[in-house]
This record gives structure tokens, C-alpha cells and sequence, in this order.
């Protein structure tokens, strides 16, 4: 079974929610990657969701621009992201971990041979934004072979009649981009999300994440309340970047850590 | 439309040209480009919608465009008979307008009233500041950091019209950078505004939609050239940035036999030199940029990579998905001009015809004057005068080690 659907099962089981932090592979260098993805899971995240990144983030604010822009200038590539999940799965075989990403390194690499070595590898997970579900098919038929979870975005803007059709294609969890705007934006508008979720769950039948806006343990409670899942990127990132090479993954395990205690005080609430 | 035995007709209703084109967006904005494809198709049929067009390219933007024999210019040369499709001679000084008022136009029928654009050379910036103006419209453009520099007249320009312009400071400081902030603007704003894109490329319906507005170039040169020399030319020329302007001159005489098409892309310092920005002649592969999949210049690992081209209009890795499917095809054939030759071909108009053109018209212009020569007197090469040079004056001089 897939270790995403393990995960979920599990925390459904305990009545908890996921926590899903986002950073950019190779952002602030590529030697911090790994030991932070291991900060991650030590300070409570469940499933990890890793930039790949690329020239052109068009769906991404400044915080998670400046981390494409740095991983980049590091010599981070699609292939050496793989690499790197290898190297965490030495050590950890059961945390799940999400490529998140736009499309185009994935289309140079060819998806056949993307999926398969994301499966040589264990990755569980792909995400690309610029892929909506109407050019996904390629992509889904390749994925879908290796059993890698296709994750599709939800916005919004999503109608009920495009709620349905991803609720279709998508496995492993939904992902609902809780504003209008890139990542890294504005405020949280949970009420607007509240609205949304019965509209959502009518649909889909997998565990549906929460994004976007979510900067602390007090938001993160909030949105848990709502959702399944909560993921934290850029506020993270900001973390990354606002910290040394000798203190930045305990700065990242000990925020991650606070966000995980916020969100189990309210299931022992 | 008839290509040898097959009906040449896209894109599809999916938004593809063969394998090109699609809609590769973020999922926030899939609703919106699927709103304006609706609006759009709903209006293209309108008889209402297609007057008001009509009325405005007339009385506003001045159309039709004249077409003028460069006869001292061919006479130079000795060879083929050069003439210009005088897009040069619009308001607003390039054929971008056309597009701008066509989209406008749209804007307004759907009720937005912030309209945003990109914008390389300033061309399309200023065309979007003008018919925002024109139609009290807010107007907001990005414009690559670089690009403000060697523009800075059209920066002035657009000021003068109200529009407010952003620099843009990631990336390149480019025309594809500029993409991407003014996509950031729609995510973000996507209920208000109405995205006035200024080539043919990006997510469907923009590929089909510019190319609609810009056929006007084409659909008149079709009526003028009989008019003057008594048939249709034997080849037609224009540069190809995104494509647009090309897209507008090419398409209707895509069924019509026996005349050549000729795209000239950016050249740069010579393709050898990787210096430049000419997907498809220096052998980019296809990938996926800004809503559609094109020919795309990007290293091994699918990353764009940074182009170069004297002119900012031409400065793009892309190209829009018709250029693409026509290269495949062989319907029309794509070549590169590089700097130098667009310089020369810049100072061949200016010195024997008396028009001062832009430098991505210049690079058209350069090809046609590499061509003619070979060619009889008795044949006939229509090059598409995209723009006017007005905005380069400063980049040319620099050149030319002039300080004005
Ligand atoms: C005068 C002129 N010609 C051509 C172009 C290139 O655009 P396209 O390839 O869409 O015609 C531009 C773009 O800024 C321009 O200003």
C-alpha cells in the first residue's frame, strides 16, 4: 500500500491531523536538504512535500521565488532531487514524501522515466502546478503505472463540475489552495474555507489539505479544524532563509515542532 | 482551409495545435482562461462585437494599413521587388494594437475594468495603456528591469496614458519574466481583471484569439497586393517573437498555393553562439511555459534558459503553438537574423526609403534583404513593417557609440 493512504489511515486512527511542511530541494544549499528533511519528520510532519525547482515559478511569491532562485544557483536539478529523496529513504522508509513543481523538467526528463525512478526512489506523490487535470493525461497514465499518487490542486475558482473531475484523476490527497493569489500571499479567509469544504467533501473522497496562509500554530489549528491536512510553505522558507548554515535546521525543527504541538492540543482539546 | 489534401483548421476545441498549445495553468486560473474562451467565442460570431472591432481599427488605429514599394531599396539590391505592410503607420506606432483594441473591446463586454499586461519592447504596453485610456479602463504593466532601461521611451509613454508600470526584477529582467509577474497579478486578481496578453502564445484561447485580431494584417494584404502588381506576392516575410504579428500576416495565405512563408526569429550574436532567441531555428526542444507547450529554448535539466536579442520584443525562449505546428508541418519556414544584419537592415530602410523601423521589424527586413538579391526582378517579397523605431532611438545610438 501506498504510504501516503498509510499515513492518513493511520492518523485517522488517532484522530490527529497531518501536517505538511514544504521546502525547496537544494535551498540553502544542496547539503542541508536531506538533514532537514529528517528535522521535518523528528519535529512532527507527516508527509513531506518537496520543491523541485525551476526558472520560471510562476505560481509562487517572492519567499518561494528567492528558494527556487538559490537552489538553482546551487546546481539543484530534477535528477539530483531524486537523489536526495534516495538518500532519505536510507534512513526513513515510512514518511511520505510529495515532488511539488511545474512541469517542465518533468516533460525535458520524459515521464516514463520520471515515474520510474520516483519509484526506484520512494517518492509517493507528484504535484504540478502547471499541469491542470484537462493536459494531465500523459502524465497521469505514467504516474499512475508506478503507483505514484498524481496530487491535484483545488481552488476557489473550482466549480463544482471541476471538483468532480479531479475527484476522478486524483489520488493520495487533494490539496486546496485556501486563496486566491500565489504562495506566500495575503491573509487566511477561514470562513471562505468553511463555505468551501462541504462543497469539496461532496466530491472527494480523499483526505483534503489545506493551504496557503498558513504561518503559525494558531492558523494551523484553525485551518485543522476544517481540513485533513495543513501545509506550511513559505513561512518556512522564510524560516530557511533567515537563519545560518550551522543554525537552520534547528530553527526549521523547533517552528515545524511548534506548529505540531498547536495542532495536537487541539485534538486533546 | 485546404493544406494539400488536409483541412487545415486549429486549434481544437481543447485549445491544441496538433501537439502544441493547451492550457497549462495553475488550477486558480483554469476558470478564467475557460470564462474568456466562452466570452470570446460567444462575441467572435457577434455581429455587434465584429462592427465595433471594425470601427475602431478604422477611425482609431487608422486601418487599413497601406502597403508601400521599397523601390529604391530594391532597385539597391537588384534583385526581388521588396514591399512593406505598413503596420509601422498604426496609432500607437505597431500592430499590437490591433490586439489591444480586440481584447479591450472583450474587457469591457465581460465588465472588467483593471485590465494588466506584459510587455518586452513597450510596444504592447503602450498599446494596452492606450485603449485602457481609450475605454477608462485601470491599466497595470509589467515590464522586465532591463527592458525599462532600453525602452525608456515607451516607459514615459505608458506613464503619459495613466498605466502604471512595474518593473520586474527576478529572473532575466525580460519579456518572459514580465509573463510571469503579470500571470502573478491575474492569480491574485483574477475576478477583476481581464489579462490583455500581447502575443500569440500563451494559454488557450490567447493563441487563437491574437492571431483572430491580428489576421486583419494578412486579410487586407490579400486585397492590396492584386490592387498594386495585379496577384498575390511570392513570398511573405515577418519576424516572429511570441508571433503575432507574423500569425497575422501568415494565416490567410496559409491555403493559398504557391506563396512562400518565411518567419525570421531573433539571431542574437549567431545561433552557434547560443546567444539568442530562436526556439525554433536553433533546434529547442518542446516544453511547457506560460499556458502552452511550444519549442523552447532550455538546458538538459528543463530549465529556461536566458536569451538574447538586441530587440526586446524578440528577447522571448518561447514561440506561440501555430509557428510550431506550421514549422512541423513545412508550411512555413523559419530562419534567424542576427543583430548585426537587423542593424543593417535598420540602416538600409532608414537611408533608402526614408522609414525608420523597429528592431524587431528590422530583423524581417534583414532577411528579405539577404533574399532579393537572389531573386529575379520579377518576384514579389512582402515583409510585414511590424513597428516604428521611434523606441529603439536610444538602444541604436548606444550602438553606434552616440550619446543623445
Ligand atoms: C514592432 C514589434 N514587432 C514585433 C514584435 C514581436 O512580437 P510578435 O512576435 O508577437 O509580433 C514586437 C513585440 O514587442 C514589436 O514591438
Amino acid at each position: 500500500m501506498n504510504r501516503i493512504q498509510t499515513t492518513f489511515d493511520n492518523l485517522k486512527q488517532q484522530d490527529r491531523k497531518a501536517l505538511i511542511p514544504f521546502i525547496t530541494a537544494g535551498d540553502p544549499s544542496l547539503d542541508k536538504t536531506v538533514p532537514l528533511m529528517h528535522a521535518l519528520v523528528a519535529a512532527g510532519a507527516d508527509v513531506i512535500e518537496l520543491g523541485v525547482p525551476f526558472s520560471d515559478p510562476m505560481a509562487d511569491g517572492p519567499t518561494i521565488q528567492r528558494a527556487s532562485e538559490r537552489a538553482l544557483k546551487n546546481g539543484m536539478s530534477l535528477r539530483g532531487v531524486l537523489a536526495m529523496v534516495a538518500e532519505f529513504r536510507q534512513t526513513d522508509g515510512t514518511t511520505p514524501v510529495v515532488l511539488m513543481g511545474y512541469g517542465n523538467p518533468i516533460e525535458a526528463m520524459g515521464w516514463e522515466p520520471f515515474a520510474e525512478r520516483c519509484a526506484e526512489v520512494g517518492v509517493d506523490g507528484v504535484l504540478t502546478v502547471d499541469f491542470p487535470p484537462e493536459e494531465s493525461a500523459e502524465a497521469f497514465e505514467h504516474l499512475q503505472r508506478h503507483d505514484i499518487a498524481p496530487i491535484f490542486l483545488l481552488a476557489p475558482t473550482t466549480d463544482e463540475a471541476r471538483i468532480e473531475r479531479v475527484a476522478r484523476l486524483a489520488r493520495g490527497y487533494v490539496y486546496y489552495v485556501s486563496l486566491k493569489g500565489v504562495t506566500g500571499a495575503g491573509h487566511l479567509d477561514l470562513a471562505a474555507i468553511a463555505d468551501k469544504m462541504p462543497q469539496l467533501r461532496r466530491h472527494i473522497h480523499l483526505p483534503i489539505g489545506v493551504g496557503f496562509g498558513i504561518r503559525d500554530g494558531d492558523t494551523a489549528r484553525q485551518v485543522a479544524d476544517l481540513a485533513d491536512a495543513v501545509v506550511i510553505g513559505s513561512r518556512i522558507v522564510q524560516e530557511i532563509e533567515n537563519s545560518t548554515a550551522g543554525t537552520v535546521v534547528d530553527n526549521v525543527q523547533q517552528f515545524v515542532a511548534g506548529v505540531r504541538a498547536a495542532l495536537d492540543r487541539r485534538t486533546q482539546a | 482551409m485546404r493544406l494539400g489534401t488536409l483541412t487545415y483548421s486549429y486549434p481544437d476545441n481543447s485549445g491544441h495545435f496538433g501537439p502544441y498549445g493547451g492550457i497549462y495553468m495553475a488550477e486558480t486560473l483554469i476558470p478564467a482562461v475557460e470564462e474568456l474562451r466562452r466570452e470570446y467565442l460567444r462575441f467572435r460570431d457577434d455581429p455587434d462585437f465584429q462592427a465595433e472591432f471594425a470601427y475602431e481599427l478604422q477611425h482609431y488605429v487608422g486601418r487599413p494599413s497601406p502597403i508601400y514599394h521599397a523601390a529604391r531599396l530594391s532597385e539597391h539590391l537588384g534583385g526581388a521587388q521588396i514591399y512593406l505592410k505598413r503596420e509601422d503607420l498604426n496609432h500607437t506606432g505597431a500592430h499590437k494594437i490591433n490586439n489591444a483594441i480586440g481584447q479591450a473591446l472583450l474587457a469591457k463586454r465581460m465588465g472588467k475594468k483593471r485590465v494588466i499586461a506584459e510587455t518586452g519592447a513597450g510596444m504592447h504596453g503602450v498599446a494596452t495603456a492606450t485603449v485602457a485610456a481609450r475605454f477608462g479602463m485601470e491599466c497595470i504593466v509589467y515590464m522586465g528591469a532591463d527592458d525599462i532601461q532600453r525602452q525608456a521611451p515607451n516607459v514615459f509613454r505608458m506613464k503619459l496614458l495613466g498605466a502604471t508600470v512595474v518593473p520586474v526584477e527576478s529572473g532575466s529582467r525580460t519579456l518572459k519574466d514580465a509573463c510571469n509577474e503579470a500571470i502573478r497579478d491575474w492569480v491574485t486578481n483574477v475576478e477583476s481583471t481581464f489579462y490583455i496578453f500581447g502575443t500569440a502564445a500563451g494559454p488557450h484561447p490567447y493563441p487563437m484569439m491574437v492571431r483572430d485580431f491580428q489576421c486583419v494584417i494578412g486579410n487586407e494584404a490579400k486585397v492590396q497586393m492584386p490592387e498594386l502588381i495585379g496577384r498575390q506576392p511570392d513570398t511573405v516575410i515577418a519576424c516572429v517573437g511570441g508571433g503575432s504579428n507574423a500569425i497575422g500576416l501568415f494565416h490567410p495565405y496559409i491555403e493559398v498555393d504557391g506563396v512562400r512563408i518565411i518567419g525570421v526569429e531573433a539571431g542574437g550574436h549567431g545561433v552557434a553562439s547560443g546567444r539568442h532567441a530562436a526556439p525554433l531555428t536553433g533546434g529547442a526542444k518542446v516544453g511547457v511555459l506560460h499556458g502552452n507547450k511550444v519549442y523552447l529554448m532550455q538546458d538538459a535539466d528543463g530549465q529556461i534558459i536566458e536569451t538574447h536579442s538586441i530587440s526586446a520584443g524578440l528577447d522571448y525562449p518561447g514561440v506561440g503553438p501555430e509557428h510550431c505546428l506550421l514549422k512541423d508541418l513545412g508550411r512555413a519556414e523559419y530562419v534567424v537574423a542576427t543583430d548585426e544584419e537587423a542593424l543593417a537592415a535598420f540602416d538600409s530602410l532608414c537611408r533608402f526609403e526614408g522609414i525608420i523601423p523597429a528592431l524587431e521589424s528590422s530583423h524581417a527586413l534583414a532577411h528579405a534583404i539577404k533574399i532579393a538579391p537572389t531573386m529575379g526582378r520579377d518576384k514579389v517579397l512582402l515583409v510585414n513593417l511590424s513597428g516604428r523605431g521611434d523606441k529603439d532611438m536610444n538602444t541604436v545610438a548606444r550602438l553606434k557609440g552616440i550619446t543623445l
